[in-house]
């Protein structure tokens, strides 16, 4: 690895580790304090490095620094000390003797805990998936700007108003219990579910950011497996899922960065390794009685890693939406579903099912209807096209329309 | 929207009244389909439930016996409810039911509110 790119990956995957662990001992409420000590280490690497070269061990060099001024401050500050968690006075006599746990069983676990606290129902949505982005995964808030299209001010307003507010709910940080983690694990795993869109939907042009969300996403995923209580079905589920949608990563935009369409895409560039670990993590979601909605989701998006049109693979997926539906309504998977009912019972059936669902302030549904349309009745179809193309915003679903459109009118 | 309650019944008793194994499987599918296309218009009011299917009956001298029910010949094969605009609304919904394929029928029920 060049020099040069060795802080910021450092700065990636040990950042969030050493801020988990001082999070949990010093408590939320100086979750400042636990920042500005990993930020001063990662400075202090910056300055040191530069000057008289790279140490043998880089991260051993990191821990060491930030044990040394994890003590130090406990030191300078008495009244913090003062205030700080009983743990620290309880496991040593004085703050000399302190020495902060970098193993990897105490890393392990503070950021499971971390997760949970992060991941609260009693913080907005948003806020708690750029909580993650930045403790859980180490992102700044450049990075994160760029990924909403907005600019600094505003994610780092938004960040401190979440801190604030977990602060004011005085939550401490430490492991879930079972029943915690029965209560709590739907949650966590919706936030996480939605940091992964976040980057696998982000209209942000640039494509590595939105695939280290991505992989940062799965990361959080696979370490809830790696814990014994969060070792869940539907974990493996979500995972599963996660892997099926990252392997067609190569084939879903072109060199411009505009979307190519499933039935578009070169499956030879579909990422095998992914799909192998997707059926895996799906073989071992089918453990246990219950059926999540990522049991579901998983099952549609294996059936897609088959690019051949089968009776079998649609009346798969068909079923898989109906029962998902079933589960909880959302209008994008009636959508899907009608979609799914055409290729088993045909365009006319379909089409008597779309006009049922009444969407009529979505786009995606005059798509649908364009898409069904065609063949059917084709100036129908473009009418269709036309009304989806009023009502999209992006562009690059105008994009999309817009290429259905000349079509249609080649054909009428 | 009202809450309408549709009970789908049928002769399970009678060795002539039931569905070949082919039908019977060709219907698991109408039946998923049903469904989806009612949750797939946000239609669904509860989350599906399965039912038993002997069941049992407590008579009016407080007897109990085991389903089915002797004396319509028919037992209830599950339920569902919905919502609707009305009873037109609800009959066209019921309309697509598959145990109608079965040679059951569709009871329709809306739900009303306690009085005061």
């Amino acid at each position: 690895m060049k020099d040069q790119e060795l802080i910021p990956n450092l700065f990636r995957t040990e950042y969030r580790k050493i801020v988990s662990v001082l999070c949990r001992l010093f408590g939320m409420a100086h979750i400042e304090i636990a920042e500005d000590i990993v930020s001063d280490t990662f400075l202090a690497a910056t300055e040191i490095w530069s000057t008289k070269g790279l140490p043998d061990n880089p991260r051993a060099w990191l821990y060491t620094v930030a044990k040394n001024k994890t003590k130090n401050y406990l030191k300078r500050d008495s009244l913090f000390q003062q205030k700080l968690s009983p743990e620290i006075q309880y496991h040593t006599a004085n703050t000399e003797e302190f020495e902060l746990d970098l193993s990897v069983k105490n890393i392990g676990d503070s950021q499971l805990a971390m997760i949970f606290t992060v991941c609260n129902p009693q913080i907005s949505t948003e806020a708690q998936v750029a909580l993650a982005l930045n403790l859980l995964c180490g992102f700044g808030i450049q990075e994160i700007a760029d990924a909403y299209l907005t600019n600094k001010e505003v994610v780092y307003k938004r960040l401190n108003r979440a801190k604030e507010k977990l602060k004011e709910l005085n939550i401490s940080i430490q492991q879930p219990s079972l029943n915690e983690i029965n209560l709590r694990i739907d949650n966590v795993l919706t936030t996480l579910y939605l940091l992964f869109s976040e980057g696998y939907y982000s209209t942000t042009q640039n494509t590595t950011l939105r695939r280290d969300f991505c992989t940062e996403a799965m990361r959080l995923v696979y370490m809830l497996r790696e814990h014994a209580h969060t070792n869940l079905p539907k974990v493996n589920a979500l995972l599963s899922l996660m892997c099926f949608h990252t392997s067609r990563f190569d084939a879903r935009s072109d060199q411009n960065g505009e979307a190519i369409l499933y039935q578009d895409q070169d499956e030879s560039l579909w990422n095998m390794e992914l799909i192998d670990q997707g059926k895996y993590y799906l073989g071992l979601s089918a453990a246990g009685a219950q059926l999540s909605k990522y049991h579901l989701e998983a099952g549609i998006a294996y059936w897609h890693t088959y690019k051949e049109d089968t009776t079998e693979k649609w009346e798969q997926i068909l079923q898989l939406y109906n029962n998902l539906l079933i589960l909880e309504y959302s209008p994008i998977v009636a959508l899907n579903r009608t979609f799914a009912l055409a290729k088993v019972n045909g365009k006319t059936a379909a089409i008597a099912e779309a006009e049922k669902l009444k969407l009529t302030d979505n786009h995606f549904y005059y798509s649908l209807l364009g898409n069904l349309y065609t063949d059917v009745d084709n100036a129908l179809a473009l009418k269709h096209y036309e009304q989806a193309m009023d009502l999209a915003v992006s562009t690059a679903d105008k994009l999309t329309i817009s290429k259905h459109i000349q079509q249609l009118e080649k054909l009428i | 929207m009202n809450d309408f309650l549709l009970i789908f019944r049928r002769d399970f008793t009678n060795k002539e009244a039931q569905p070949s194994p082919e039908e019977l499987q060709n219907s698991i599918s109408a039946w998923q389909n049903w469904f989806g296309g009612i949750a797939a218009q946000n239609k669904l009011a509860r989350p599906l439930q399965r039912w038993d299917i002997s069941g049992k009956v407590v008579k009016a001298d407080k007897h109990v016996i085991n389903g089915p029910f002797v004396e319509i010949k028919e037992s209830i094969g599950g339920l569902v409810i919905i919502k609707a605009e009305s009873y037109e609304d609800a009959v066209e919904i019921a309309q697509g039911c598959p145990i109608l394929e079965l040679g059951g029928n569709v009871e329709i029920r809306m739900a009303s509110e306690p009085e005061g």
